[in-house]
């Protein structure tokens, strides 16, 4: 028996923009060998919660370019953990350098800003996964 | 890596009560294979047996997935509790995967339940984690279990066409129909459905069909009973033809039982599964024996001509299947 994959679920909350960043993101972790549950644009954070509980997820991945941010990430992280799921949660996109203190302090794992090299957005998944385990 | 906490029976009593992390991770523990897979079996296998099983299956982009989110809304609101298996292919050379079919569907809806399955490279895997997944979504009361695959891969087809009901799904003017024949897809169709029927073409696609069902006719091909699949002309964008086609699932299911085929499909489905499996550990079983000193041995005999293939072959069995 292989080892099991990473699965993480990614996913853009709220009503803004495209998906190509998270598009690409999903593409470096599937080349990455993770098993990627794409469900990109206007997501809830309910839904999140139900399609990690479905797919048995490893990972939440977030996909923000709006300025909802402070809120949402810290709502994504809560309700998860409401629903017993320590499950980590991984910011991406356009955070200001003065929120990322807020939102490390609410419990997202990590942030990766614009231009994260492949390397390492696949290097910052594994790390939050195994060690939540 | 997986947090393990709770046992496959716990995880089973909170399945049945409807915890949905819990079927999760039963689901999970299935994919897995092995002891983990066959104790969930253990629990699941006398509990079911009551769902309907549903394949869907046709080439990527046929809107498979958009024509199971429009179905799922007519199931649910028949006021039954439909449950998903979705299989999308790995990425042979990393694993990876990248799982799409949920997109379109709202998870938090309780009367329905879905999860997504990759390939995960070897295909025997895939043989036994369907059956087994159905198996569990069966137990915990979810009816029907439908199966999404991509019909291309031959354990795919096999896997849907396994189902009581196997949908095919078509597109105008893409030539489907006579790819679906030498899929070898038109001899599993309970019922066709040409999708995006807001296409041009999509009249074509349908004559298309009907001409492969003439042929069969004439050849014989049909179904023993001479039931001839409906062509259901659907649009899920906007939902039409999803109606009709719960309809035609429930006529199959009716014709499946009035002809006495329903016991007959679903043991040719536990004989598909249990020969799986037996394959599995033989070859299992033949690549330890090739691998071990002894098998060394036959193997150099043969490269060195002192024994014949047929010797050879013999020597591996009887070392494979010996009882001791
Ligand atoms: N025009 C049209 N497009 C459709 C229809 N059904 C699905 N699509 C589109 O076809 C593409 C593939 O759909 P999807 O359901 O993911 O296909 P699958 O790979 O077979 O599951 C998506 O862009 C859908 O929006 C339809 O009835 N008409
Ligand atoms: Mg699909």
């Amino acid at each position: 028996m292989t080892d099991t994959p990473i699965r993480i679920v990614l996913a853009k909350i709220g009503f803004d923009g495209h998906d190509r960043g998270l598009r690409m993101v999903a593409r470096i972790l599937r080349d990455a060998g993770c098993e990627v549950i794409y469900l990109g644009l206007r997501q809830t954070t309910e839904n999140v919660v139900a399609v990690v509980e479905q797919e048995d997820a490893d990972a939440v991945g977030l996909s923000m370019h709006n300025a909802q941010h402070l809120t949402l990430a810290p709502k994504m992280v809560e309700s998860l953990r409401s629903a017993g799921l320590d499950v980590p949660v991984i910011l991406g996109g356009v955070v200001p350098d003065q929120d990322i203190a807020a939102l490390m302090e609410s419990g997202v794992a990590v942030i990766l800003g614009p231009g994260t090299s492949a390397e390492d957005v696949v290097r910052s998944v594994r790390e939050a996964v195994t060690s939540r385990s | 890596m997986k947090r393990d906490s709770q046992t496959p029976v716990e995880l089973f009593d909170a399945a049945i009560t409807g915890q949905r992390h819990a079927i999760g991770r039963l689901l999970s523990l299935v994919e897995q294979g092995g002891e983990a897979a066959d104790a969930v079996s253990a629990l699941t296998h006398e509990k079911s047996g009551d769902a309907m099983v549903i394949g869907i299956t046709g080439p990527p982009g046929s809107g498979k997935s958009s024509l199971l989110s429009q179905l799922l809304k007519v199931i649910v609101a028949a006021g039954f509790r439909p449950a998903v298996i979705a299989v999308d292919p790995s990425s042979p050379l990393t694993g990876g995967a990248i799982l799409g079919d949920r997109v379109r569907i709202d998870a938090t809806d309780t009367a329905t339940f879905i999860r997504s399955i990759a390939t995960r490279g070897h295909s025997g895997g895939l043989a036994l984690a369907v059956p087994g997944a159905v198996r569990v979504l069966d137990a915990v009361g979810f009816n029907p279990v439908i199966i999404e695959t991509v019909g291309v891969g031959q354990v795919e087809v096999d896997v849907t066409a396994s189902a009581d009901t196997t949908i095919v799904v078509a597109n105008p003017g893409t030539g489907d129909a006579v790819q679906a024949n030498k899929a070898g897809l038109l001899e599993v169709a309970d019922i066709f459905v040409v999708n995006k029927s807001d296409l041009p073409g999509s009249n074509d696609a349908r004559r298309d069909l009907e001409l492969m069902l003439d042929l069969s006719h004439m050849t014989g091909q049909e179904d023993s009973t001479g039931r001839r699949p409906p062509i259901i002309m659907a649009n899920s964008l906007e939902g039409s033809g999803a109606a009709e086609l719960w309809s035609a699932i429930v006529e199959h299911g009716e014709h499946l039982v009035a002809t006495n085929q329903i016991d007959t499909r679903r043991a040719k489905r536990q004989l598909a599964e249990l020969r799986s499996r037996v394959s599995d550990a033989l070859l299992d079983a033949l690549d330890n024996e090739l691998a071990s000193e002894q098998g060394a041995d036959v193997v150099a005999a043969l490269s060195d001509r002192r024994i014949t293939p047929s010797e050879a072959s013999s020597q591996i069995i009887d070392r494979v299947i010996r009882i001791d």
